[in-house]
């Protein structure tokens, strides 16, 4: 069964992509291959994909302390390549 | 000159997820798993090393490299470069043996670059994977993945790179085998040997202090360059680039990710350096070139993406 695909926006870009439940946001962009996002390692290390959440419903992966601390994390701010999407979402771009 | 230090005998690598780290090294990568400890790291090796380990993964909740560890050749050299370390302005921690299963004492300081490196005698010597020390096989059977036959160097990127030159080369006794100048003269890179190998480990000059590009680990010819790229791609793991050529030392390389971002590179082939060679320059007006042999274009990521 294919999931759901969501819409997603960037508030702070001309731009929004599309992204299943099982991809991750930065792997939407990617697919896509639009500039919205900052593409790194892809595994939640090195933090230049780092996006915040402004509205919708997602799951998050563990991602690295450094660059995400407890409480960004409360406040919706985390790493693109971590974040999937449960609904459509607006997102700010934080490079 | 040479004062006794060998080889890069082990790294220790912070993961976010074990599991997924261990199907990375172990299935992926081919790396051998010898032991694990009561801290739940997990010791790996590749299958030509003689000592018991030379990959430590450690979960934690950030990706990066706790330390990386340097073989010296006996107990008494071990002795005399924690005592030249201490009186020439690098205070060391002495870490007991059996800390890390299997290895002796470790002397321990922290680099002008910021990263933790350690020095030790001691390790035990369960032979090569797989074959027996007399009349060996060629190679041993029921190899994983990419099959590397060892851990080679790392890369990584701090500030201080004067400062890490004179450690390396008056206290430690490695060379300069290869480096990037800038046209002020400064060092933007430096590449050092305590062996007659391109590199034993490099230096990046970067704002920040001790950050982690890559762990490197040797395959035999370019054919195994081009089946790790194939691995690669079969299993989707993120790329960095490759498969290339690099101009400094000429290696022949592939760069990759593994699940909590730490960056890998498979290499083979590349230059050699004995004590009375001199240092080759590379000018970083031609970084692309220096970098990317091919291309002659640096990817971004390459310089930003660290752990």
């Amino acid at each position: 069964m294919s999931s759901a695909v969501h819409t997603i926006s960037l508030s702070n870009r001309d731009s929004q992509f599309h992204c299943n439940e099982q991809q991750s946001l930065l792997h939407g962009v990617e697919s896509q291959r639009i500039k919205a996002v900052q593409i790194g390692c892809r595994g939640g290390g090195c933090g230049v994909c780092k996006v915040r959440v402004l509205s919708g419903d997602y799951s998050s992966k563990k991602m690295s302390r450094k660059h995400v601390s407890a409480d960004e994390l409360n406040q919706g701010v985390g790493l693109s390549c971590r974040i999937f999407p449960l609904s459509d979402m607006v997102i700010e771009a934080l490079d | 000159m040479k004062k006794g230090v060998m080889r890069p005998g082990h790294i220790q690598i912070r993961v976010l997820d074990m599991d997924a780290a261990l199907g990375h090294y172990c299935d992926l990568l081919g790396l051998i798993e010898v032991d694990r400890d009561d801290q739940g790291r997990v010791y790996l090796k590749c299958w030509t090393e003689v000592d018991k380990f030379s990959i430590v993964l450690r979960e934690t909740d950030e990706a990066g490299m706790d330390f990386t560890g340097y073989k010296v050749i006996d107990e008494s050299t071990l002795e005399a470069l924690e005592n030249e370390l201490n009186q020439k302005g690098y205070p060391t921690t002495e870490i007991p043996a059996g800390e890390l299963n299997g290895c002796g004492r470790r002397v321990r300081f922290t680099a002008p670059t910021g990263h933790s490196f350690e020095l030790f005698a001691t390790k035990e010597q369960p032979g090569k994977w797989g074959i027996s020390p007399r009349n060996p096989e060629a190679w041993p059977r029921g190899l994983k993945g990419m099959r590397p036959t060892r851990f080679d160097h790392c890369l990584l990127y701090g500030d201080d790179l004067e400062g890490n030159l004179s450690l390396f080369i008056d206290i430690l006794g490695f060379d300069l085998a290869e480096q990037v100048v800038d046209p002020e003269g400064n060092k933007a890179a430096i590449f050092l040997t305590c062996s007659s190998k391109a590199h034993d480990v490099a230096f990046i000059k970067h704002d920040e202090k001790d950050k982690f590009h890559h762990a490197s680990f040797w395959l035999e010819n370019w054919q195994d360059v081009l089946r790790a790229a194939d691995l690669i791609s079969m299993t989707d793991t993120p790329i960095d680039i490759g498969p290339t050529r690099h101009g400094l030392t000429h290696g022949q390389t592939i760069y990759f990710f593994d699940p909590s971002g730490n960056r890998n590179e498979v290499f083979c082939g590349g230059d050699y350096h004995y004590p009375d060679h001199p240092t080759v320059t590379w000018d970083a007006e031609e970084l692309g070139k220096a970098i990317f042999y091919h291309d002659r274009e640096l990817n971004e990521r390459f310089l930003t993406v660290l752990t």
